[in-house]
């Protein structure tokens, strides 16, 4: 009896032993297979956008739902550490030791009562903070609102904002202490749509237009990134987009930057006037707009104003000479079974297409 | 030890013989014994399939899978495990052991129940007969839409391969085997109780079995309907699930989870009547707050109907809507707390012998309570908005079927076992085994809370490095292989012992309930005589009047 006690120490040592190695193998293993997976991956990396987290809420309404999840997370916690202590003090306590033998009893009412009406009374608080979060966090407000409209397609996020008559993709931008409105809409199967530090998800279900409301707190340069949470086939973990909170002057001259139509072909030269006839010729007016082109497709990202954009590729690649090259030479093998078709272009005929769309600012 | 009249002819059991017998038997007891060597290689398939996808997560953009092989991974994974193994298994051991718990001959239907089993195995044989069939896209052609499989994405526009549709054949068979699989239980409960034995005095697991067939009985059809309209939306033109034409794709969401909440408790009640029998054994006195646990058990039943739509927070509905089904998930959590205290309460005070069995119940109930209180917070809606279909609730799952529901599958397996092979598993092998998986378990499962409120989504195939979730995919697929581990243990515990053959006798742990008052393994006819059933504990009661009996003729 005492040897095999012993023996059980042994498998929680060689436990603690595995924990431990693990811990010190992580920050190896990673620097291990960051660096052997920096030579496979550029360009086809993801792009990061930030260490994403409920906790570093942004807006009015994730700061609230914050609130809300540290009560309840505090009060399971709580009752974790009483009820686990409980079990295994009573393991422990009770544990075999003759001569000691069981107590004979099968029940008591009062007890059985207390432990019913203990967690109703807890879960009914609870629930009372529950529902005053609810109300609050999906209140819509009259004054003050960006209406947007989100679109979701396999696997990219369009952005349309129908008050300024602007259709973007990618990226949201949106400006500072506002109450941004979101009307999820989904252009084929169903997708989800989040960002951890700013609202909560919606789903975009087809033929339902679903809604976020959000009121971003700090304005920065800096990407919050979003990614699809409904399973919606193939490349969705490849379906990303990202939101930058603006202050109101920024964000009035994004717009007006976003209204201009694109440089008009006449005005430019070199390897990006090819690029303009190139794209013109090719089926890529077919799936894009450019607007003040011939290009009026819809299938794919309007392109107007894309080299002011931070991403491309669904919001999967950062954007930059290298990795557009690398996206219209090959997007099916940086992201395979998506709509663009791996055209067969030179290098020449890829190069001219990078400087014509680095001209669309 | 009560001996039979086993020893019939021997000469004439030749290989082919002894299939012959088991592939034609109406057996209840072989046909558990089949149901659990099946759901047990469903299981090593399952688990294997989960150590790709675990491999593909280790680190930042892993060249493991391709986006195709882990998309059919993880939904063979979740759909095996779910339909193959944890639903299935207790079905398994049910019909080893209702019938000698009840102390009946066998099943009310005994062909019937053989046909349960069948289309189980064939159920899983057609899903995973897409192995064969190779798509025009090179790839085999398996499930690939998760095991919730919301339409439009698995209508013919999007998914237009054979895939969704071995799927949905495959559940079709499994939907029915369980549907009269549950029939047959309840016939058998309600109608062929040993002479004696109330509804309310049957051993809790019986009970649990009782009030599962039920859910299945009222949940299944509910599956069944809604694939069959897939199907036809598939390729008989009909538009149940398209907007286009006017259908709705949150139908599928009502009619699947209509039967998948509730599945939930079909897989985990079961587990919990498991506990309900092991806890007194092994702490030697009886269930604590018997009538609690059994109706407990019964209002989990039905409010586990009334909850499926909190996996739909996120789907735009009213605050009414949502507001009812945030309040009936918390208050499921109300029945679920008086098991945990009714269990502690049967600790309390006993005599505890630590044995393999006990430490496998002991692990359930402390890795249920975990589960229980990451699933009210999912109850509370704007947390869910937060949280849902991000790793976290990957936890929560896990914690609940695996934590939950396979520990007691474990359990009950060290427990049962002697009865139903008359030998004994190995101990040293069995506590090797449990202490690995419960540390594999908690090394893979909690970091995932981590890296869901960390923002990470379920049913990704890769994610950027740099977000904060590499380490903790890193632990999680060491933990993933350490509980790889801990079933090799368990296998080569099961050969070593099976090998060996310790003698189990009749009644090993000093069991109460009726299966211990046969041989091991029971004769085909079960039990020579049934003993008298006097209440709860039968065996127990029987003991008592024994030595009562000696004590007053010792008086005398």
């Amino acid at each position: 009896m005492k040897k095999r006690s012993s023996r059980l120490w042994l498998i929680g040592l060689a436990a603690a032993l595995v924990a431990v190695l693990a811990i010190v193998a992580i920050p190896a293993s990673r620097a291990v297979a960051q660096n052997t997976l920096g030579v496979i991956c550029p360009p086809f990396c993801m792009v990061t956008f930030n260490t994403p987290s409920i906790f570093n809420a942004a807006s009015t309404e994730t700061i609230e739902i914050r609130g809300l999840f540290n009560f309840i997370l505090i009060t399971a916690a709580i009752i974790f550490v009483l009820v686990e202590g409980l079990l295994f003090f009573t393991v422990f306590r009770f544990r075999n030791r003759p001569p000691e033998s069981a107590m004979q009893f099968h029940g008591n009412t009062k007890l059985e009562l207390a432990w019913t009406a203990a967690p109703a009374v807890i879960l009914a608080v609870l629930l009372g903070f529950t529902l005053q979060t609810m109300g609050q966090v999906k209140a819509v407000s009259a004054s003050n609102v960006l209406n947007v409209k989100a679109i979701g397609h396999q696997w990219w996020w369009e952005f349309r904002y129908p008050d300024q008559s602007i259709v973007t993709a990618e990226e949201l931008i949106v400006p500072v202490n506002t109450n941004i409105q979101v009307s999820i809409e989904s252009n084929d199967v169903e997708h989800g749509f989040w960002v951890p530090e700013l609202f909560g998800k919606a789903d975009a279900v087809p033929g339902y237009t679903t809604r976020v409301v959000f009121t971003p707190n700090t304005a920065s340069q800096y990407y919050y990134g979003g990614q699809c949470t409904q399973f919606c086939g193939l490349e969705h973990a490849q379906m990303r987009f990202a939101v930058v909170v603006r202050t109101d002057e920024e964000f009035k001259n994004w717009v007006a930057n976003q209204k201009q139509p694109a440089a008009a072909p006449e005005t430019l030269s070199g390897d990006a006037a090819a690029g303009q006839k190139l794209f013109a010729s090719l089926p890529c007016i077919g799936c894009h707009a450019i607007q003040g082109t011939a290009a009026a497709g819809v299938v794919g990202p309007n392109l107007t104003h894309m080299a002011s954009r931070g991403f491309i590729a669904g919001g999967v690649l950062a954007n930059t000479p290298e990795t557009l090259r690398a996206w219209i030479k090959d997007p099916q093998s940086v992201k395979p079974g998506n709509d663009m078709p791996t055209l067969g272009l030179s290098d020449v005929q890829v190069g001219q297409l990078v400087a014509y769309l680095s001209t669309l600012k | 030890m009560t001996t039979h009249a086993q020893a019939l002819p021997t000469a004439r059991r030749s290989v082919v013989t002894e299939i012959i017998d088991w592939v034609t038997t109406v057996d209840h007891k072989r046909i558990g014994i089949m149901y659990l060597f099946v759901n047990f290689f469903f299981f090593l398939i399952g688990g294997l399939e989960a150590l790709l996808v675990r491999s593909q997560l280790a680190q930042a953009n892993m060249k493991v899978l391709n986006p195709t092989l882990y998309n059919e991974m993880f939904t063979l994974h979740g759909t095996t495990m779910i339909f193959l193994v944890v639903v299935p298994i207790w079905a398994g051991f049910a019909n080893f052991l209702v019938p000698l718990m009840i102390g009946a001959r066998d099943m009310a239907f005994p062909r019937l129940n053989a046909l349960s089993f069948w289309l189980l195995l064939f159920g899983g044989l057609v899903m995973y007969s897409s192995f064969l069939f190779i798509g025009p896209d090179g790839y085999a052609q398996l499930p690939n839409a998760g095991w919730t499989s919301y339409p439009p994405l698995t209508t013919a526009i999007f998914d237009p391969g054979r895939n969704i549709d071995f799927w949905i054949l495959g559940l079709h068979l499994l939907g029915a085997s369980s549907l009269i699989g549950a029939i047959n239980f309840l016939v058998t409960i309600i109608n062929m109780r040993a002479p004696g034995m109330k509804l309310t005095e049957m051993p809790m697991f019986v009970w649990t079995m009782m009030v599962t067939s039920s859910m299945v009985l009222f949940a299944t059809p509910s599956l069944s309907v809604a694939i069959t309209m897939l199907l036809a939306d598939r390729h008989f033109g009909t538009h149940f699930f398209l907007p286009a034409q006017g259908g709705d794709p949150l139908l599928w969401q009502n009619l699947f989870w209509f039967y998948s909440h509730p599945a939930v408790y079909i897989m985990v009640l079961p587990g919990m009547g498991a506990v309900s029998e092991i806890l007194p054994v092994f702490s030697k006195k009886p269930l604590f707050g018997y009538s609690f646990v059994a109706w407990s058990s019964a209002a989990i039943a039905i409010l586990g109907f009334s909850v499926w739509a909190h996996h739909m927070f996120q789907v735009g509905s009213s605050l009414a809507v949502n507001t009812f089904f945030a309040t009936a998930s918390m208050i499921i959590a109300v029945p679920t707390g008086i098991k945990i205290f009714n269990w502690i309460g049967t600790l309390w005070g006993g005599a505890l012998q630590l044995k393999t069995p006990l430490l496998f119940m002991i692990g359930f109930i402390s890795m249920f309570i975990i589960g229980g209180l990451s699933g009210v917070m999912l109850a509370a809606v704007p947390v869910n908005w937060q949280v849902h279909d991000t790793y976290f609730v990957v936890a929560h799952l896990h914690y609940v079927l695996f934590g939950g529901s396979m520990f007691a599958v474990f359990g009950s397996f060290y427990y049962w076992l002697p009865k139903m092979s008359g030998w004994m598993m190995d101990e040293r092998w069995g506590k090797w085994h449990f202490w690995l998986m419960f540390i594999g378990f908690n090394l893979t499962f909690f970091p995932m809370h981590i890296s869901g409120i960390l923002g990470m989504p379920r049913r990704i195939y890769t994610y950027a490095p740099g977000q904060g979730w590499d380490i903790w995919n890193l632990i999680s697929t060491i933990g993933a292989f350490v509980i790889a581990l801990s079933i090799l243990m368990f296998m080569i515990n099961f050969v070593l012992s099976a090998r060996r053959k310790v003698p189990a006798g009749d009644n090993p742990w000093e069991g109460s309930t009726l299966e211990w008052a046969t041989s091991s393994p029971p004769p085909a006819h079960n039990f020579d005589s049934v003993p008298p059933v006097k209440g709860r504990d039968p065996l127990w009661i029987l003991k008592r009047e024994a030595q009562q009996a000696a004590a007053e003729s010792a008086n005398i």
